[in-house]
């Protein structure tokens, strides 16, 4: 008999007989009721609680903003897909600023060292946020890879404020996640870190040593 | 600082050594302190009660299909492109990664946080194999640079302080000596960054399997498990059979327990839900993603009503952070891969109540663990029957039960049963011990290390409201 066959056995033929499987009642993780207001209060309470940084900025003017961040953490290549409509603006923005954009739709064995080495910042679009814990959710794409948010020291992702959610039950349940997830989906809340040296925060130990979170808000800025 | 091995059977021995050390039970104490309030801080404007209810009720619910969730883990798994094996216990699990490793002539393997890759020993397994394993996880990195193992299920070095990593630091990786956080853990990034690069092979465990979706789940802050996971060309995951759960959608509630629990945290860094390798026309992520479902004694646990709520168990450490005992010896003196209350009823049924038997004996019974528990499981009362199985007066069913049973022991039990159910005896009995109290010796055994011995009193409690009740009768009658 195999190792399967066994442990499904042993388990099927349990001694102290079949369990019975309760229901579960999921009330205490939905229905906060939060107005939009509250919810982006929320957003950014947590998020910058865990070392996020938060700009808000409006549709139309988001590339300023965009471009003002780059010169201000002075970043000179910077990683982001081409198909999505916040790349595709950020590249139209960013053209003649001379700051080199570096394309990633391109498998990673030909360009690993220069992604970990040489690129100082990577721009993402997200799927939405989680006003409750203060996180974004990121699906991976072929024009916007799993690397993408991870290996950059810089991670700047771009939200839109209507898309935020009550809590990471309410994503999933709206978004119907279980009918089909993607090869990698993602919740980040805040840069990488790690407490390991005597419970003392420290940022950046593998992942992105800051995370910019760029809320684009519909009509004028806030 | 000198490597030290540490084994269950010897706890009675590292207990006295830890409680010495004040080193150790000044970090620990440190590190306990701090984690209980940050729980308490993080549950704040939650209904905390009603949450532990859903997680319980969740992880009892997957238990109770846990066969057939098994089945569709794997059937979706297989649909996404995953690869599942089985192992009967952790030499087979080890087997079955090194195969796979040969398979693709791998010498280097970087790994994620995984206790189950600790609990059967992997490392040491693949690199008799001549395959390198090495840790990335920083705390985890550090005390395998320090030849040792993790003290603490969520975070592995804790046993160190500032002073001891910046000598591993300097010392193991040649880096100017440093007592700067942010320095060592820049150190640390540069060296483990070329390692993920050149990695063959990345290992990780897994905090929830989704038998819904087919999806890995994997909790952590560094971004180290993300790395493992998407960086090397073939990813491995290895876990316990009772990680699985039914639906996606019971994460949401079961991460929210977790982050809170183990460290005070509202929520991680990352939260990685992996549910297939790389995919045509993706361009990173790994060509291979296989899962080891590894039983290792967890359905021997499953048989039984009582002991199946260990398998509840979500791995965040709070039981350990609010024992009293775990906090003043430390992790390492439980010699075993999970130290603290959940070790000590998980890991009887994982070696066998002959090396453990002390284990469930490592507790004041003050109940903290289970209060704190996410799932709420009832550690005391698993504490409790595993004493009773040690001495064989349990249901026989857990290995090794009676390994503690002493003829000495039962004998002074029955003797006092029997004084204690024949009034006439017991009363002459006290009486005579009251008179003969000069005699008592000064040194009875370890109880007199720290104490004095206690005396018996002149007159029994019996007796003295036998002379009230006397002197009441008088002065009613003058």
């Amino acid at each position: 008999m195999s190792a399967r066959e066994t442990i499904l056995k042993r388990l099927r033929e349990r001694a102290d007989g079949p369990l019975e499987a309760p229901e579960s009642d999921f009330a205490v993780v939905t229905g906060r009721g939060w107005t939009a207001q509250e919810r982006l209060a929320r957003f950014e309470r947590w998020i910058t609680s865990v070392h996020g940084e938060v700009i808000h900025a409006s549709r139309d003017g988001w590339t300023e903003a965009l471009a003002g961040v780059l010169r201000d953490k002075g970043v000179q290549r910077l990683a982001l897909g081409h198909e999505h409509p916040v790349a595709a603006a950020a590249r139209t923005a960013l053209a003649g600023t001379g700051i080199e954009l570096v394309a990633v739709d391109r498998d990673i064995e030909s360009w690993q060292r220069e992604q970990f080495e040489s690129v100082d910042a990577a721009l993402t679009s997200t799927g939405g946020g989680i006003a409750e814990t203060g996180s974004l959710w990121l699906w991976p794409t072929p024009d916007e890879p799993r690397l993408l948010s991870l290996v950059p020291p810089i991670h700047i992702a771009v939200l839109d404020a209507e898309t935020l959610e009550d809590t990471l039950f309410d994503v999933m349940v709206a978004h119907d996640w279980a009918a089909g997830m993607p090869t990698n989906a993602l919740l980040i809340s805040g840069p990488s870190k790690t407490a390991d040296i005597e419970q003392t925060l420290a940022y950046g130990v593998h992942g992105p040593r800051e995370l910019i979170i760029l809320v684009r808000h519909a009509g004028t800025a806030t | 600082m000198s490597v030290q091995t540490f084994t269950p059977a010897a706890f009675h021995r590292q207990a006295h050594e830890a409680l010495e050390n004040p080193q150790i039970r000044a970090n620990f104490r440190k590190a306990m302190d701090g984690l209980m309030s940050k729980r308490r801080d993080s549950f704040g404007e939650w209904d905390l009660e009603t949450l532990r209810e859903l997680g319980a009720n969740i992880r009892l619910r997957a238990l109770a299909r846990l066969p057939d969730l098994l089945e569709q883990l794997e059937a979706n798994c297989q649909a996404n492109g995953i690869r599942v094996h089985w192992a009967e216990d952790g030499e087979h699990a080890c087997r079955i990664i090194r195969e796979l490793c040969e398979a693709r002539e791998a010498k280097s393997v970087i790994k994620g946080k995984s206790m189950v890759s600790e609990e059967m020993h992997l490392n040491a397994h693949l690199e008799a194999a001549g395959i390198e394993a090495l840790e990335s996880d920083l705390g985890e990195y550090l005390v395998q640079l320090n030849e040792q193992t993790p003290s603490h299920i969520i975070m592995p070095a804790i046993h160190l302080n500032t002073d001891e990593i910046a000598d591993i630091m300097h010392d193991k990786t040649g880096i100017e000596r440093t007592r700067d956080v942010d320095a060592m853990t820049a150190a640390a990034r540069l060296q483990l960054r070329e390692r993920f690069m050149a990695a063959d092979v990345g290992v990780s465990g897994v905090n929830f399997a989704v038998a819904e979706t087919g999806t890995l789940c994997l909790v952590e802050n560094e971004g180290n498990g993300r790395m493992t996971t998407t960086v090397p060309p073939v990813h491995i995951a290895v876990t316990g059979i009772e990680k699985v759960v039914e639906h996606l959608r019971d994460v949401a509630p079961l991460y929210s327990l977790l982050t809170r629990s183990a460290t005070g945290q509202h929520v991680t860094t990352y939260f990685n839900m992996i549910s297939g390798p790389r995919r045509a026309g993706e361009h990173d992520g790994p060509e291979e993603v296989h899962l080891v479902l590894v039983d290792n004694g967890r359905s021997g646990i499953y048989q039984d009503d009582q002991l199946l709520d260990t398998l509840r168990c979500i791995r965040c450490g709070a039981c350990m952070n609010h024992c009293p005992v775990y906090t003043r010896v430390g992790g390492h003196t439980y010699g075993t891969t999970y130290p603290g209350p959940i070790g000590s009823i998980l890991m009887p049924h994982l070696e066998g109540l002959e090396s453990t038997k002390d284990l469930p004996t490592a507790s004041s019974l003050c109940g903290a663990c289970g209060e704190v528990c996410p799932v709420k499981i009832p550690i005391p009362d698993l504490l409790v029957r595993l004493r009773r199985e040690a001495v064989g007066e349990g249901r026989g069913n857990v290995r090794g039960a009676g390994a503690k049973r002493s003829r000495k022991e039962l004998a002074a039990w029955k003797g006092w049963q029997w004084l204690a159910t024949h009034p006439g005896v017991w009363r002459s009995g006290t009486a005579l011990a009251g008179r003969l109290r000069g005699l008592t010796p000064a040194h009875l055994g370890p109880w007199t290390d720290y104490r004095a011995a206690p005396k018996p009193a002149k007159t029994t409690l019996h007796g003295l409201l036998k002379q009230r009740r006397a002197q009441a009768a008088e002065e009613k009658d003058a």
